[in-house]
């Protein structure tokens, strides 16, 4: 009998990559529900769509690299990074929009820089972005509320809007887009900012048919917000996840826009409004959280996060675009290395 | 005629000014949009490059080298400015097009570049041919960024080529295909960052390729074992 000498911790949870990425794709879940409830088949299948140009794309370049191609696709990082952007994408744009995000996310971000481990940037957030800003059209078409349409459509439609352009009956994508009122609708973020920016003050921008309450609140956008934060303490409660950069990422979207709030209340959003609107929840738990990309000190974590949270705020303000959670990755991606350096924990034994 | 054969090849592949060198890249990546403006502004780089050199190898023996950079500065500008008054002459649309890129081929470290390496160095023949042959190279780059961007951002070729070469040349754009929106990322300065880095990759790809290819092979040494035993 053989006794095997290691150091503590003795009893640990032993997951490798492949069941990280699974378990977030599944915390994933109930906000994707959420999605198709509110907002109808399309994103289904915009994630199906970006699953199989990432896996094609993935197995591609690793042959090219001569790398173990069964090995990378095994990981479901490809999959995972697939899953996020088509989240992200509106659900009815055009097939080939999804298919070069994916492919710009895996071969461009993710493997030219090594592939798994060596990324600088959240290559689904890179996507996302090259996406907006070639396609800013595509990229804004989004739907209203499915129970709110002047015509909803069925996953056949779906299908046949993102292949062709048409749904079944000969409905256009803007005519999809109309809600019952007839008026196309915005995302309550695209509704707050167009009405700021045609001198409204955020309180009249409020009662826009989106918003069903006074506070911020919009039907189906916050509903899709709270589902995905139920997968994201999901993921917390798992240990997948450390607690650290989602929430400071959120400590810092509540601090930037009370104080915006406070400063001018009329030409800002209020806390709830920034939190539970766009992609401030589910970049918060399933964005910034990439191990790769981040920061990877405890005070780096807080930072990085509470940063992010930030930007999102400002640049939603005063930027150009109605979002601006993956602008602000991007940014803070950048200076990753930076708070790195600054952050060293002392070793133990060791004088700071 | 070993020196012309050896410059030819150190402009346009092996000591490239954009590809190798890495000069002159702020006018490189902001006007290749298009393979028709990247051609107009490696033509006006190759011509100051050509005048530059020429004079610069023509006036090296007079030259006192504490203030040979300031001199070869305004040789330099001069050409500039001819060829900026050239172009805002014959090519109107297209010296607009290019706008402040034309007068800032002067801070091309390119041409200030070869002007101290070569010209100050050299014959006039040679030198003249250097500047050529490096100007060929840097051109080359231009269009070669300037059609990819065109092509992967609007699905065009040579648009707007009747702006350098004249109205006959209406005829020489290319729809190769018609996307439904542009893909503006690559006509974005993002884009030209990308295609450089790639471009600059395939050149790196080719050169190992190329080293492997014509690397002198090994002869087969043939070692003999002795099988049978010394007789003694």
């Amino acid at each position: 009998m053989q006794f095997s000498l290691s150091s503590s911790p003795h009893n640990r949870v032993r997951r490798d990559t492949s069941q990280v990425m699974r378990m977030v794709c599944y915390a994933c879940i109930p906000g994707i529900l959420a999605q198709t409830w509110f907002f109808g088949w399309g994103t289904i299948i915009q994630i199906s769509l970006a699953i199989m140009t990432a896996i094609v794309t993935e197995a591609t370049i690793l042959e090219l690299r001569k790398k173990d191609v069964s090995r990378g696709i095994r990981d479901y990082s490809a999959i995972l990074t697939a899953l996020l952007l088509g989240i992200c994408l509106p659900p009815l744009a055009p097939w080939w929009l999804i298919v070069i995000g994916t492919f710009f996310s895996i071969a461009i971000v993710k493997q030219l820089y090594g592939g798994l481990g060596f990324n600088m940037f959240n290559p689904a957030m890179v996507g996302y972005v090259v996406l907006l800003i070639s396609f800013p059209i595509s990229m804004s078409a989004w739907l209203p509320v499915q129970s709110m349409a002047q015509t909803p459509y069925d996953f056949i439609d779906a299908f046949t809007v993102i292949t062709t352009g048409y749904s079944q009956s000969g409905y256009s994508l803007v005519q999809l887009q109309l809600g019952v009122d007839g008026i196309t609708q915005a995302t309550p973020l695209d509704a707050v900012r167009t009405g700021l920016l045609s001198g409204m003050t955020y309180s009249e921008t409020l009662s826009s048919p989106i918003f069903s309450s006074g506070w911020g609140w919009s039907t189906g956008w916050s509903a899709v917000s709270i589902a995905y934060l139920l997968g994201g303490i999901f993921l917390l409660q798992q240990r997948i996840i450390n607690w650290h950069m989602p929430i400071s990422m959120l400590a810092g979207v509540v601090v930037t826009a009370g104080l915006l709030n406070m400063i001018a209340p009329d030409q800002t959003g209020s806390i709830p409004f920034h939190l539970f609107s766009g992609a401030v929840i589910f970049g918060a738990f399933f964005i910034v959280t990439d191990p790769v990309s981040g920061s990877t000190t405890d005070k780096g974590r807080l930072i990085f996060g509470a940063l992010i949270g930030f930007w999102t705020v400002i640049i939603r303000t005063y930027g150009g675009y109605p979002d601006a959670v993956a602008f602000a990755v991007i940014i803070m991606n950048i200076a990753v290395p930076l708070i790195d350096y600054y952050t060293q924990p002392r070793t133990y034994g060791h004088q700071s | 005629m070993s020196e012309f054969k050896e410059l030819t090849w150190q402009g346009l592949w092996n000591n490239n000014p954009a590809l190798v060198q890495l000069l002159g890249l702020c006018p490189l990546l902001a006007v290749t949009t298009t393979a028709i403006n990247g051609l107009g502004l490696g033509i006006a780089t190759l011509l100051v490059l050509v005048g530059s050199n020429i004079t610069v190898s023509l006036v090296r023996n007079f030259v006192p080298n504490e203030i040979r950079i300031p001199i070869f500065v305004m040789v330099i500008a001069a050409f500039v400015t001819i060829v900026q008054l050239l172009m805002n002459a014959f090519t109107y649309e297209l010296y607009l097009a290019l706008g402040i890129f034309i007068p800032l081929i002067v801070t091309n470290c390119a041409i200030i570049g070869r002007a101290e390496a070569y010209a100050s160095k050299n014959p006039v023949k040679e030198s003249a041919f250097d500047g050529f042959i490096m100007g060929a190279g840097f051109a080359l780059v231009l269009v070669c960024l300037g059609a990819m961007r065109e092509l992967i951002g609007s699905g065009t070729l040579f648009t707007g080529a009747e702006l350098l070469l004249g109205s006959w040349a209406n005829g020489l754009k290319l729809q190769v295909f018609s996307p439904e929106q542009p893909f503006l990322l690559a006509i974005l300065p993002p884009g030209a960052f990308l295609g450089m880095g790639l471009i600059i990759a395939l050149k790196n790809i080719m050169d190992t390729r190329m080293a492997r290819w014509f690397a002198p092979k090994k002869e087969k040494i043939v070692e003999r074992a002795r099988v049978t035993t010394e007789a003694n």
